[in-house]
């Protein structure tokens, strides 16, 4: 391997080679990108699957098994395919009584989407849990909607009539308030604002309180 | 193209360890590099995935330069360079889905590093695959290095910790800039300034030597 390696003399190759050339490195490289992506994806899934599954477990305390529910115009149906904008997750306890739902709700914070599940009792009208699934938020400050257990657990008995507000640490007095990280206010609010949006927007879709959906497909 | 009988593999590799540090010495990704030291773990494995793109597309480029046409060498590397870091990106994301969220994009961006195409057309395009490998082993295995170097003494003073292992308990008050962007442009210069520093002494001492031998000869 360690002798010189010859100077080749070098014709100008035509273009039909140089294309070629290319369009064979484009192929081949196709073909393993393929390759590793089939043999990725269902890890992929999995791993995703078992965070979802992880949150909504801490955004509804007491649940024991789930259900991916699909708002389709009319009413909730089970959404045994890919989740979309109108999925949400029914929670029940072990002996597989209606607990209330894990509602995933996004939108714009201080640097990018924030992605989130919160956990919504209807018949109490109460949030009982929160948990960040996907931000970008500045690492020290507005990383603290999730890293601040104190932030966090704002959400774990939260009114949801009037609308949720966030207000400076410590000055919370009514059921619907909650305290804004400081020196994160943005991040905090981006929080608020985009349950309070998911909220009036699931509202009228859920049905009456006291007919919650039956379990069906349950995990 | 230069003969390789006065080349020697140990020597390809530890010039890219020190010498020729690819970060301390080229300055060459810079934007990882202060992107995403803010922790230990993120460090190492921003450093793994670049050594295992450099080596391999390295590998590859010295195995095929016979069957490169060099009027488009630099399409074809990036190709090469491309494939392989799609590979590290699904892999990371499959077995460690937690590292490659924080990394985000620049697990993709190694595509744009200029150290791994820089290797390409000035070394493994020139070389057997023996020197490309030991070259290409060296400059990334330099790259890790100076990765961890910045990406260690960020998150020991921003976070108080190293590796995720506190390290001063309760008492400590976390230097929040350290992981923020600013941390790692001060970070990095603090660095270079005593590279520099070390360069230039050592330089000035092999000249005294050199004048003292003159003397005594």
């Amino acid at each position: 391997m360690s002798t010189p390696v010859p100077v080749q003399p070098q014709r100008e190759p035509g273009s039909t080679r140089l294309v070629l050339a290319m369009a064979l490195a484009g192929l081949l490289a196709g073909i393993i990108i393929i390759g590793v992506y089939e043999a990725t994806l269902p890890t992929i899934e999995a791993n995703r699957a078992r965070e979802l599954r992880e949150a909504v477990f801490q955004v509804l305390p007491g649940v024991r098994k789930m259900q991916a529910l699909r708002y389709d115009g009319r009413g909730l149906v089970p959404n045994p395919g890919k989740a979309d904008d109108d999925t949400l997750y029914a929670g029940y306890d072990g002996a597989g009584r209606f607990i209330g739902y894990a509602i995933p709700a996004e939108g714009p914070g201080f640097q990018d989407t924030i992605k989130l599940l919160y956990g919504y009792l209807p018949r109490q009208r109460r949030i009982v849990g929160m948990a960040i699934l996907d931000s970008r938020e500045t690492p020290g400050l507005g990383d603290k909607i999730y890293k601040d257990a104190d932030f966090v657990a704002n959400f774990d008995d939260l009114a949801v009539d009037p609308e949720i507000v966030a207000v400076k640490k410590g000055t919370s007095t009514a059921p619907n308030q909650i305290d804004a990280i400081t020196g994160a206010t943005i991040s905090s609010k981006a929080v608020v604002r985009i349950i309070n949006r998911a909220r009036s927007r699931w509202e009228k879709r859920l049905p009456a309180p006291g007919s919650g959906p039956a379990p069906d497909r349950m995990e | 193209m230069s003969t390789e009988k006065d080349l020697d593999a140990y020597q390809e590799f530890i010039k890219g360890i020190w010498r020729d540090n690819p970060v301390f010495v080229q300055v060459l990704g810079m934007c990882p590099m202060l992107a995403v030291t803010n922790s230990a773990v993120n460090a190492v494995v921003m450093g793994g995935a670049t050594l295992f793109v450099l080596v391999g597309s390295s590998f590859l480029v010295a195995a095929m330069k016979h069957l490169i046409p060099k009027q488009v060498r630099i399409s074809l590397y990036v190709i090469i360079i491309a494939t392989f870091v799609t590979v590290a990106d699904y892999t990371l994301l499959a077995l460690l889905p937690k590292v490659h969220k924080e990394l985000g994009a620049f697990i993709p961006l190694i595509v744009a590093n200029c150290m791994i195409l820089g290797r390409q057309e000035a070394f493994a395009s020139r070389h057997s695959v023996r020197y490309a490998v030991m070259d290409a082993l060296g400059m990334s295995g330099g790259f890790l290095l100076a990765l961890l170097a910045l990406g260690g003494v960020r998150e020991i003073l921003g976070s108080g910790s190293l590796f995720n292992v506190d390290l001063f308990g309760d008492g400590f008050e976390p230097w929040v800039i350290m992981i923020l962007p600013p941390g790692g442009f001060l970070t990095l210069g603090l660095i270079l300034l005593f590279f520099n520093w070390f360069t230039v002494r050592r330089r000035a001492f092999l000249q005294r030597v050199a004048a003292l031998d003159a003397e005594e000869g």
